[in-house]
């Protein structure tokens, strides 16, 4: 993947997890020197949490769909925010699900029709509205027909040191891509509304761009890298989670697909400082750290006696 | 004198006249949940304890906060029977809705102490009777306004300790322990149970054959329940991740863990944790995070009852297929669906040894004591990752939440086995890598660890399909070669499982097999048939697969009675299914009604039984 080999990120070092669902395929057509799980259908997010929590040197990339998120998967997605797992969570949002060939997702458009299934009654779950209610500090949208924007994104969410959730529009060709469809890929390209041009830049970079003062929004991430925020011609401020929320309502009304940074907030602790756990990942530690001493037991069984 | 008193003095009368019953009774206190009666109990079953005499205490506890009627049975018995009994010899009657029912428990010619706001009843002549005048014995006391109801619990501790002779000095020790050396708790409760005591010894003539007498004690053994001795062991097996979700009887086994990791887990210079016990959102994330760790090669386990293993069948299978090592303790209640939420019960064993759609073949500890409790709780990681796959410890609410008199833990007498895991350096020596190729021909592929820093380590797992390398592939010989190593790696589980415990009497034609928590009930009604002139021989079977002991006990005896706490007798399913030439040697005796087995009931169940056999 273009974004960890341009952050040179080790792929040794990296998990890539999934659900299940054409969107949770992903994993296997990128970074082969990376461990890989394709999890059971939804439940990704618990895998993550162990394994994030297990060893904590380790990069966790997950990637699902909007079935896998949203259906079945809504209850994981919303706690593995809550508490902050350290991750990138990618969705790959077609409206559709693919893999069982055609039916209704829960981000799926209402009045939407598909061949299979006809009309959709029901109005769509917006995972970027979920992960802003669930408290996520890293809230972005894009758009598979902006591959740019997406991997700006990409490294910006791989810096960011809790849980990052990326919903990416990613038409499915097969089943949801007729033009009125809100997931289809012509809607995509005549309605996407970026909010800034997102550039992530490394630290030891200097920023080289020809910028009017006041044009721009640097925000420096946890390790120094900075997002360099360009503003366009609305001016979003992403530490305002109301205001994200607004947008989110705001464009939702207008048929507009805002892309962008929605919304960052490096305050929040995450899983691991939480738990308050030792440098080294638990799971490489061994017996003498993990089997406490004879005497030990004594003085408990001490008190059973 | 009137009528209830004249009777009463006739049974005082017919009392006086037995001899003394030393350290064999079983007391049932029956209270109202949420009234904190629970001090008094453990406080008496600690002085018995302490005193030397085997004992047992169980809590019948209703499937809700406060309000409904609770009991408390205290088994004494100094040849070490303390399984429960059904109709109890002392009955403590505290609670008035409940007070008639209790009293049919109540064997003929028992004893009953009883608030004397209760109206004694008439219609038992044969019951010796102790009114307890609670209310002035507490106003006596006059412990602080918020503490009255609570301290009024140790009133019928101090007539107790009065008429069964219980040391004194033991019932504050136990105290102490209970309160953690808080002097003015235990004196506050001291000074109502020396209040009453002092009453009944001035107002309460004996006349029942009960007491208590002290006896040499193994200083080793131990007083404690299985869920705690079950998370002391998983901590000394090294835990390192611990997912769970509320759920009676499991809880505590969290809970305890939760207890105890600080203390004994703490990184020495920094503090910081060497573990993660994490509260999950409900079971199936509970065994993802598990499953997440256990991938990651973390000792990882989570714990649960029925309710709970129904939502993780999915995982189980993953993990299974997948081959990825960790412990699941389910501590069984009474099913299907919410059922005795409360009640103990071994109805979890097909589910378990199956769980998962297509075939699984789960490995199953089974613990009878704490003491096996704690050993089976670091050996399930030591298996599971030398195996690579799910191991269950089947406990059940009534070992897991009663007080036991216990074996002392062992430290643990071998190093853990951490499996085939390769490092980097292995890998640069094979040169190649393929996750699932047995390399040994014992069936255990051996694994990476995501993180391992050679370009070779990597591999993708999956639920789905998979060749030796670990990609994915839909051909039929790659499916039957997973599935012919796989069923390879489980057959050498066997021989690596503890193995059954056999005990025997001399010609013995009758066998029987039992398993878990009814270990007491067993070992007495085998007793109780032995002086019928029925020798019988008792395998205790601790694990699934079975050992080959199991079949050569099948087929040394006549018959076997294969005895259990569910309704279908789903181990004598699993053993017919396994040896199905011995199957009509195997009789199902089955009890399922939420309380513990009991030796009556085992004796009748297995003498009935021979009857039939021989007239046929
Ligand atoms: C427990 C369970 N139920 C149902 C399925 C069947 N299933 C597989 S993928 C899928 C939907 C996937 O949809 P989505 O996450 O949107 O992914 P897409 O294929 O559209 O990329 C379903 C229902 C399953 N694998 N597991
Ligand atoms: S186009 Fe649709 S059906 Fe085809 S792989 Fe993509 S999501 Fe699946």
């Amino acid at each position: 993947m273009a974004a960890c080999y341009e952050l040179s990120i080790q792929p040794e070092n990296v998990i890539k997890i999934s659900g299940i669902g054409c969107s949770s395929k992903s994993p296997t057509y990128f970074m082969g020197r990376s461990h890989g799980f394709n999890a059971v259908h939804g439940r990704m997010p618990s895998i993550a949490t162990g394994a994030s929590i297990a060893n904590r040197s380790l990069k966790t990339i997950g990637v699902s769909g909007d079935g896998d998120t949203a259906s079945i998967g809504i209850g994981q997605f919303i706690h593995l925010m809550r508490r902050n797992v350290p991750m990138v969570y990618i969705i790959e949002n077609n409206g559709v699900y693919g893999l069982t060939k055609g039916q209704f997702s829960a981000t799926a458009d209402q009045g939407q029709k598909l061949k299979k299934m006809g009309v959709n009654p029901f109005m769509p779950i917006d995972l970027c509205m979920e992960a802003l209610i669930a408290n996520c500090g890293f809230v972005a949208r894009s758009f598979a027909g902006d591959p740019k924007q997406v991997k700006e994104l990409l490294k910006s969410a791989l810096n960011f040191q809790g849980t990052a959730v990326l919903d990416i529009i990613s038409p499915c060709v097969t089943f949801n891509n007729r033009d009125e469809s809100t997931k289809s890929y012509s809607w995509g390209i005549e309605h996407e509304y970026p909010l800034h041009d997102v550039t992530w830049v490394p630290s030891y970079d200097e920023i080289e761009m020809e910028i009017e003062p006041g044009e721009i929004v640097e925000v420096e991430l946890h390790n120094k890298s900075r997002l360099v925020l360009k503003k366009l011609e609305h001016n979003h401020d992403t530490s305002d989670r109301l205001a994200a929320m607004q947008l989110l309502e705001e464009t939702c009304c207008a048929e507009i697909l805002a892309t962008g940074l929605i919304y960052l907030n490096q305050n929040q602790e995450t899983f691991q400082s939480v738990e308050n756990l030792v440098d080294k990942p638990l799971a490489r530690l061994q017996q003498d750290a993990l089997r406490p001493s004879k005497e030990a037991l004594e003085e408990i069984m001490a008190d059973f006696r | 004198m009137s009528k209830s008193q004249v009777k009463q003095k006739e049974a005082a009368g017919e009392a006086e006249a037995q001899r003394p019953i030393v350290n064999d009774f079983t007391l049932v206190v029956a209270t109202v949940n949420g009234s904190g009666s629970q001090t008094s109990n453990l406080a008496l079953v600690r002085a018995f304890f302490r005193m030397g005499i085997p004992v047992c205490g169980k809590n019948l506890f209703p499937s809700n906060i406060q309000g409904l009627p609770t009991w408390y049975t205290i088994r004494v018995n100094a040849k070490g029977y303390t399984a429960n009994k059904l109709k109890a010899d002392l009955l403590v009657a505290m609670n008035m809705a409940t007070f008639r029912d209790d009293l049919q428990d109540l064997k003929q010619g028992g004893v009953c102490f009883y608030d004397d706001r209760l109206a004694e009843p008439a219609d038992r002549p044969d019951v010796i009777f102790y009114p307890i005048p609670l209310r002035d014995l507490v106003n006596e006391a006059d412990p602080p306004k918020q503490l009255r109801e609570y301290v009024a619990n140790m009133a019928y501790v101090g007539v107790l300790t009065e008429i069964l002779q219980i040391d004194n000095e033991e019932i504050r020790s136990a105290l102490d322990t209970h309160f953690g050396g808080r002097e003015t708790s235990v004196a506050l409760n001291m000074k109502m149970i020396d209040l009453a005591a002092s009453w009944a010894r001035d107002n309460l003539p004996k006349r029942d054959p009960y007491r208590v007498e002290r006896m040499p004690r193994d200083e080793e053994h131990l007083l404690v329940d299985g869920n705690t001795a079950a998370a002391l062991g998983a901590i000394y097996g090294g835990v390192t991740v611990a997912s769970w979700y509320p759920i009676t009887p499991a809880s505590s086994l969290a809970e305890t863990l939760e207890y105890y990791l600080p203390h004994l887990r703490s990184d020495p210079e920094t503090g910081k944790a060497t573990y993660a016990v994490v509260q999950a959102e409900d079971e199936l994330a509970a065994i993802g995070m598990a499953v997440g760790a256990g991938w990651v090669g973390a000792r990882a386990m989570t714990s649960t009852s029925g309710p709970g293993i129904s939502l993780m069948s999915e995982f189980a299978g993953l993990a299974f297929i997948a081959e990825i090592p960790i412990v699941i303790w389910d501590v069984q209640r009474m099913g299907p669906s919410t059922g005795l939420p409360t009640r103990t019960s071994q109805g979890d064993v097909l589910i378990l040894r199956f769980l998962s759609h297509g075939d699984t073949r789960h490995t199953l500890l089974i613990p009878a004591a704490p003491h096996e409790c704690f050993e089976f709780g670091w050996r399930a990681f030591d298996l599971a990752e030398r195996f690579q796959t799910p191991v269950f410890v089947l406990s059940d609410l009534d070992l897991g939440m009663n007080q036991w008199v216990s074996k002392p833990f062992q430290y643990p007498d071998v190093d853990m086995d951490r499996g085939k895991v390769l490092s980097a350096e292995d890998l640069e020596k094979l040169g190649d890598f393929g996750r699932y190729r047995d390399i040994d021909g014992d069936g255990i592929a051996p694994r990476t660890l995501p993180g391992t820093d050679h370009p070779l380590a990597a591999f993708f797992t999956r639920g789905t399909g998979h060749d030796e390398r670990a990609i994915y592939s839909e051909k039929a010989q790659d499916w039957d070669a997973n599935i012919e190593r796989l069923w390879r790696k489980l057959e050498n589980v066997r021989d690596a499982l503890p193995a059954p415990v056999v005990q025997r009497m001399d010609h013995a034609d009758v066998g029987i097999i039992a398993f878990g928590s009814t270990d007491p009930a067993i070992l007495e009604a085998r007793e109780y048939l032995s002086d019928e002139g029925l020798a019988t021989d008792y395998l205790r079977i601790r694990a699934i697969p079975f050992s080959e002991t199991v079949e050569d006990f099948i087929q040394e005896h006549e018959v076997v009675y294969v005895v259990e706490m569910n309704t279908d007798g789903q181990m004598h399913q699993l053993l017919q299914l396994e040896w199905p030439a011995l199957a009509t040697k195997l009789v199902s005796l089955t009890k399922n009604n939420g309380v513990p087995l009991d030796a009556d009931w085992t004796f009748e169940a297995v003498r009935s039984a021979e009857e039939q056999r021989h007239e046929r």
